[in-house]
């Protein structure tokens, strides 16, 4: 290697969190509480109660240990914050961490006991995991790409941490009928704003010969046993209307949302049951009630001084680059719409992370992010941006170093799986096992590097509660249980052409697919399409013309593929092979165990 | 309930400067617990060696005494003990050498690297110190076996602490064992973490500062070594080291118990 310039000498002018979301005192009342749960001073609802409220999770079976879920506003996490969650991992969790789909950093199997150290450890670096679970306004989402998309039109980002902060600990968030979700995004494309309870893309008008900024709104979508895409409530909504217009519809969602069935208290069944345009109607009416009375004007604070960014030293090192370079720049980074720039994404497996190379990362980030800290994706992925182009080389060797420079981040390798019997409570199969042997499995067989399956998905959730997000995957999964005689065996149900864009729409459930045959299931549809595609046609879009009846040549429709599948599907005797009927991570029998779920508490 | 508080005043752990001011008195015997080629690249000075697989191969007392004989260490010299290994091993021979009776031991409260780092001074040499004689008072108290885990078994006020990491833990421990993985022992700089919060920890789980307490871990006693000593400077008096730990359980056949239905080792991204 040969260093011709280079004095990689600490940055200068590292940026520091600029929102404190933290609270001391909120780790001694909930250390406090605990030892008067275990005294029996307070009963076991409201005590779950009180913990979900606080970002803690029961695990599976067993109430003795938490998931605790750190929020992170928009994604973003600085340096200092990811070495505190790496510490705290191995102190208080299993010492990995778990990055989900919400942009939120999970701690697993924590005693009960330990919670509080761990809500210490987050104020200690401005970071909270209040109302991170339970019947509250969760973590606001925010494109990673935000700020760097060339079609956003303008960044969101100050504004999704504008309604977090104006959110967390607000009153009118502390007691909602059930959970309630706000996703921001930058465009059409990268983001998940009709899935969402709020969903908000950025846009403006000319009026007056001016600019206005505001956005388009989303109200109503949500994955789930039952899943809506979002409806969008008017055509422009000008920023100065973004509060009171998310006042007014938790307002509405907290009068007249069901407190009665847990399985429909979402508030998309709100607006199902009610009608979209009488929805829209009382929503806009109310908006202009909060609009009139608030006694006090309520306003976002929002931040939009653009960040500095801080100097990175860029080096000049020629060194011979390993051939895997090129599959991982394809597969793994955007270029930004500031020219020389890229954004970098990870790929992690199911969205775990070692706490080493959590500290790893934090130190990559203050080394080659020039907004010195990194993003937590949509897809369990971390993202670094500001990356310097001719930088790109010396962080893929870094990445190598720490095991974190796999390809396919941004293709169907990277596959969603949610928690799954890992933890979770609800969970009748291991999705998170499965997610990454199926990313194990394309990623040898190469197929990141096929620009035919660039733009397609696999997700899957352990159950049909749609944590892994499944109904908007091109090939989604979610777990069940099969029975053959006497013996039972992992299930998925499988579901073709969801997605999430400006065309959202849900997967249509196509068959039963057991868990060990989930992998050949995958290979055999992309070997189907292969011989059936257009020139130029992605599998996604195959998908979309045989579900919308213009198959062909061979196979016209889903059933088509169904048969096709078929003889794959098929049930072996528990005799003649042994491990179907084992689900992934373990050797015996399975068995469609679950225990009382805690989302809807 | 007693304050935590009310502690011996014996010294668990002692820093990097009052070791040097020992040293230079020539009033203290340092033992060096890592690999012999480690030790021999530098060393803290006057530090002799003593990997901890030699004292392994046979910590039975006499063994034990023999050793401790050898360097020159009476029943009135004070021993302080250091590792490269975040304290597990200096831990297990601080607590052999006290099993025997040699109360006057301490643990470097930093790791050699750490020394390093900081710039202080290392040695080459090695030293060899005239063999001295040492009485042999074992301490039972301190330690605990099998036979006497299954005759504690159910007692209200004896508690019995698994230092292993989480995942072990969950997968398998000994009945009513409760956890605190020895990574929760240590802060950032130094091999065990201020007393204040090591009793947060203890006090979280109500543990009671008069009852029995055990440690173990997976093989050797290193780790719950680590566990002895963390309890025994927050003042906790009646502590016991499970020394054959784990693995001598398991091979015994003895119950265990485990978290069972659900398959946490695939959270892991190790």
């Amino acid at each position: 290697m040969n260093k011709t310039s280079s004095s990689q000498s600490k940055p200068d002018n590292l940026p520091k969190p600029k929102i404190n979301w933290g609270k001391l005192e909120e780790a001694e009342k909930f250390a406090e509480t605990v030892k008067f749960y275990r005294q029996g001073k307070i009963n076991h609802d409201d005590f779950r109660r009180f913990r979900l409220q606080h970002g803690a999770y029961g695990s599976r079976m067993t109430d003795n240990y938490s998931m605790v879920r750190i929020k992170i506003p928009a994604g973003e996490i600085y340096p200092e914050q990811l070495e505190k969650i790496a510490q705290l991992s191995e102190t208080c969790s299993i010492g990995s961490a778990h990055v989900s789909t919400r942009q939120n950093i999970q701690l697993h199997w924590v005693i009960l006991e330990d919670v509080s150290e761990i809500i210490r450890g987050l104020a200690e670096v401005g970071l909270t995991s209040r109302e991170a679970c339970g019947n509250t306004v969760r973590n606001v989402m925010c494109s990673p790409l935000a700020g760097v998309c060339h079609d956003e039109i303008f960044d969101p980002t100050p504004y999704a941490l504008a309604v977090a902060k104006f959110l967390l600990r607000n009153p009118l968030n502390q007691a909602l009928p059930r959970k309630f979700k706000i996703n921001f995004t930058c465009c059409e494309k990268h983001g998940m704003a009709r899935i969402a309870d709020i969903g908000l893309i950025p846009q403006t008008i000319e009026k007056d010969g001016k600019t206005h900024q505001g956005f388009k709104i989303f109200l109503g979508g949500g994955l789930g046993a039952q899943s809506f895409v979002a409806h969008q409530l008017e055509e422009f909504t000008p920023e100065e209307d973004l509060v009171y217009t998310a006042i007014a519809v938790l307002r509405i969602f907290d009068r007249m949302g069901n407190r009665e069935n847990m399985a429909r208290n979402r508030m998309r069944y709100l607006v199902n049951e009610m009608g979209w345009e009488k929805f829209k109607t009382l929503v806009l009416k109310e908006r202009a009630i909060v609009r009139a009375t608030q006694s006090v004007i309520v306003k976002l604070e929002i931040d939009k001084i653009p960040d500095a960014l801080h100097k990175i030293t860029v080096s000049s090192e020629t060194s011979s680059l390993p051939p895997s370079f090129s599959r991982w720049v394809k597969s793994n980074t955007v270029k930004q719409k500031q020219n020389g720039y890229s954004s970098v994404f990870l790929t992690l497996e199911s969205g775990d992370v070692t706490a080493n190379q959590l500290r790893a990362i934090a130190q990559i980030a203050r080394e080659f992010s020039a907004e010195g800290r990194v993003r937590n994706g949509f897809t369990q992925d971390i993202i670094f941006r500001w990356v310097k182009d001719d930088d790109l080389p010396r962080l893929y060797s870094k990445l190598l170093e720490i095991g974190l420079a796999n390809p396919g981040a941004l293709t169907m390798a990277s596959v969603v799986g949610c928690t799954g019997t890992t933890s979770c409570n609800l969970a009748i199969t291991n999705s998170h096992r499965l997610a990454k042997e199926i990313q194990r499995k394309f990623l040898e067989l190469k197929l990141d590097t096929d620009d035919d399956l660039r733009d397609s998905s696999i997700k899957i959730s352990g159950c049909p509660n749609s944590c892994g997000q499944h109904e908007i995957a091109t090939i989604g999964f979610y777990g069940g249980g099969g029975r053959m005689g006497k013996n039972m065996y992992p299930l998925y149900a499988m579901s073709l052409g969801g997605r999430a864009d400006g065309q959202a729409m849900l997967g249509l459930t196509c068959m039963k697919v057991p868990a060990k045959r989930v992998i050949p299931v995958i290979l055999k549809i992309i070997e189907i399409f292969k011989s059936e595609k257009k020139p130029g046609e992605s599998l996604n879009s195959w998908v979309h013309r045989v579900i919308d009846g213009h198959g062909g040549p061979i196979v016209k429709s889903i059933t088509g593929i169904k048969q096709i599948l078929q003889p794959i599907v098929t049930v072996p005797a528990v005799e003649v092979d042994m491990d179907f009927y084992a689900d992934y991570g373990s050797d015996g029998g399975f068995h469609a165990k679950t225990g009382k779920g805690e989302c809807a508490a | 309930m007693r304050c935590l508080s009310a502690e011996k005043t014996m010294q668990i752990t002692i820093n990097a400067d009052s070791l040097r001011t020992q040293i230079r008195d020539k009033s203290v015997r340092v033992l060096d617990i890592r690999k012999e080629e480690d030790y021999k690249q530098s060393h803290i000075p006057s530090a002799v060696n003593l990997p901890l697989a030699n004292l392994l191969a046979d910590d039975g007392p006499q063994k034990v005494l023999h050793l401790t004989q050898s360097f020159g260490i009476d029943d009135e010299t004070p021993v302080v003990v250091y590792d490269d290994t975040f304290g597990a091993l200096a831990s297990r021979v601080a607590w052999t050498l006290q099993y025997i009776g040699h109360d006057d031991v301490s643990l470097l409260d930093i790791t050699y690297g750490t020394w390093k780092k900081m710039g202080l001074e290392t040695s080459t040499e090695q030293v060899s110190f005239n063999k001295k004689t040492h009485s042999l008072k074992l301490r039972p108290e301190i330690l605990a076996t099998a036979d006497y885990l299954e005759s504690v078994k159910g007692k209200k006020d004896t508690v019995l602490i698994d230092n292993r990491e989480r995942l072990n833990y969950l997968d398998n421990h000994i009945p009513s064992a409760i956890n605190i993985p020895y990574r929760m022992l240590a802060s950032p700089g130094n091999i065990l973490r201020p007393k204040e919060e090591l009793k947060n920890l203890v006090q979280n789980r109500n543990i009671s500062p008069n009852g029995e307490i055990i440690t173990y871990c997976g093989s050797v006693g290193t780790l719950s070594g680590l566990g002895y000593y963390a309890l025994k400077s927050i003042g906790m008096e009646n502590v016991k080291l499970y020394v054959r730990s784990f693995k001598e359980w398991k091979s015994l056949e003895k119950p265990t118990e485990s978290q069972r239905d659900a398959n946490y080792w695939d959270l892991s991204a190790e």
